[in-house]
């Protein structure tokens, strides 16, 4: 790949809960623009790693700095204010609200107004309310979900409220996207798609590091790939590179496939 | 439709004084209406974040001693022999001090509590009003303590030009108190349906998510506290000038859970469930005064309150609401996505 400016640099991250170590010493960079895939076994550590990026938890060492900002001890919501945005594994939506207003939800950062402007009903107010408005129906749009508009998100599909959760992390404008397992438990259509979404995301200039367990997706999709396992890094390069890394097929396939 | 029942909601209110000549009725109205205010802005924590606040009755009753105090003076010792003498004020600024101070309340409270949030939270509101009583019950000088603060002026309104208008009758403080009650009620409407509204149900639905868009949990909450507070604060002014006599009492624990008891009964989460299941239980104990013994009359309002829950478990507003519109969508639910999923559903 071109020579990316770094938007992201993990350095030296470790993390233990008690004596169980999580990350051991994980460093490595994402570049302005790049999809980066995190990929390792379960149990490597790759939802820590994230939850460390995104303020969730507070590493034991290390740091990690997203353009030139340290994040140690910012507050989740300090670090979506950075442009650094998530989306969950399985928390994905706001159940209980239809999927419009979940993107109205989502659109928090850009709706913040004075809030007596709110309870007076001004017209900066109402302007501002019908731009979230237009903001929502066009991320709904993008996802594809018409026509579940009105409907609560709860009693979405799995695959349509990955969707929903994928248009509420873009309503909080991110200038980086950190999308975990986004298409566990999608069919191969759905997956399709979805990899035309973050492609999509991409083309916005919004950087993407990317959790995933689907192999051929992350084939696909990635510029560059970060191999985890047991909390720390055994291998990092493209695709194909990571294709025929032998301590890649190790850890994935065991001792036995390696030799062969 | 819902516009159209709330403006024939508030026409029936606002007409009741026309055809309801019993002053004891009358003033059950004013009182239950005092206590709505109350439960509405309970509603703001309880339904809106979830947040269950079982010492609110404590911001009431200070809004009620703060308006009481403000406009009956009081000269009390202070530490080194000074003295602290405050001249009366008219009662209207009384019911500002009362929305502000109870409003600073709300923001301490919730600034301790709300970093741990949940069972915590209720157990700092209980103590809150606990400590509050106390210091009531004990700080005889500024209080009167048991002995109550007496001869609380009434409510004047400043009229431009033609003096001021002492609101002295029980139809003059029934239409007060509809006013302030639609004023909250507008106020809590209009914060609920603002970016500030979405990021409490977001908070309330799910937290983790929430945070990860942007919303800043702590002072979400603690703002609802602040006004949560401060219209409690509001209805406790009310209170006081109107009963004109408060003590302590004022701060006990039953009243915080009638406030709860109109809130759950008439829908959490609801704007208008705390009117409802306000005037419900805040008449039911009238109604049911001339026909029975006391202990069956207590016994008679914990039966209708279980049967409303066990009927409508959502709340008397929502569960209707939910059942008016699944009847009406019957034909809209033969759509054809929604008629592809229910017959997966059904033929699985």
């Amino acid at each position: 790949m071109a020579a990316h400016a770094v938007a992201m640099t993990i350095e030296q991250v470790a993390v233990r809960f008690g004596g169980l170590v999580a990350i051991s010493d994980m460093s490595f960079t994402v570049g302005e623009g790049e999809i980066v895939s995190l990929i390792g076994p379960n149990g490597a550590g790759k939802t820590t790693a994230f939850n460390v990026m995104t303020g969730f938890i507070e590493p034991s060492a290390g740091r990690v700095t997203y353009r030139d900002t340290a994040l140690n001890g910012l507050k989740p919501h300090q670090i979506a204010d950075l442009g650094l945005i998530r989306t969950f594994q399985r928390t994905s939506v706001f159940p209980n609200d239809t999927v419009y207003d979940n993107l109205l939800i989502g659109l928090h950062r850009q709706g913040r107004i004075r809030l007596l402007d709110a309870i007076l009903g001004l017209p900066g107010a109402r302007a501002s309310e019908r731009k979230l408005r237009k903001r929502a129906s066009d991320l709904i749009e993008w996802v594809g979900l018409e026509r579940r508009a009105h409907d609560a998100a709860g009693s979405l599909s799995y695959g349509e409220q990955r969707l929903v959760g994928v248009a509420l992390a873009l309503a909080a404008e991110p200038t980086m996207l950190l999308l975990d397992e986004p298409v566990s438990g999608m069919n191969a259509s759905e997956t399709h798609r979805f990899v035309e979404l973050i492609r999509d995301i991409r083309g916005r200039g919004i950087t993407i590091l990317l959790v995933e367990h689907d192999m051929p997706m992350v084939m696909t999709v990635s510029d560059r790939i970060v191999v985890l396992n047991y909390g720390r890094i055994i291998a990092e390069g493209t695709p194909e590179m990571i294709r025929n890394d032998p301590a890649v097929i190790e850890a994935y396939l065991g001792h036995g496939a390696g030799r062969a | 439709m819902k516009a159209a029942i709330t403006v024939l909601a508030v026409a029936a209110l606002a007409t009741v004084p026309l055809w309801l000549r019993d002053p004891y009725l009358l003033n059950a109205l004013i009182t239950t209406g005092i206590f709505i205010i109350g439960a509405m802005s309970l509603n703001l924590l309880l339904g809106f974040t979830g947040q269950l606040s079982l010492g609110h009755i404590a911001f009431f009753g200070i809004g009620a001693y703060v308006s009481a105090l403000t406009s009956l003076g009081f000269d009390i010792g202070l530490p080194g022999g000074a003295r602290l003498v405050h001249e009366p004020w008219p009662p209207i600024v009384g019911l500002a001090l009362a929305i502000l101070v109870a409003g600073l309340c709300g923001y301490f409270v919730g600034l301790l509590s709300f970093r741990v949030r949940g069972a915590y939270f209720v157990i700092v509101t209980i103590s809150f009003a606990e400590v509050v009583r106390l210091v009531a019950l004990n700080w005889v000088e500024l209080t009167q303590g048991p002995l109550a603060l007496t001869n609380i002026p009434s409510i004047a309104l400043p009229l431009a030009g033609f003096g001021e208008l002492t609101l002295r009758t029980k139809l003059q403080n029934y239409y007060l108190v509809l006013v302030v009650g639609l004023v909250a009620y507008l106020l809590i409407a209009r914060l609920v349906h603002s970016h500030f509204g979405r990021a409490m149900r977001g908070l309330m639905e799910n937290e983790t998510l929430a945070v990860s868009v942007g919303i800043d949990v702590t002072k979400t909450l603690t703002l609802a506290a602040v006004i949560s507070a401060a219209i409690a604060g509001a209805a406790g002014s009310l209170y006081a000038h109107y009963i004109r006599i408060i003590d302590p009492e004022v701060f006990a624990f039953i009243n915080t859970v009638t406030m709860v008891i109109m809130v759950i009964s008439g829908g959490k989460g609801s704007l208008s469930g705390p009117g409802v299941g306000g005037l419900i239980f805040g008449l039911l104990p009238v109604a049911l005064r001339p026909i029975m013994a006391p202990e069956a009359q207590w016994i008679a309002y914990g039966g209708v309150l279980m049967a409303i829950l066990f009927v409508l478990p959502r709340g008397i507003v929502p569960s209707l609401a939910q059942r008016l519109v699944r009847r009406r969508s019957g034909a809209a639910a033969l759509a054809p996505v929604a008629l592809a999923e229910t017959g997966v559903k059904k033929g699985a």
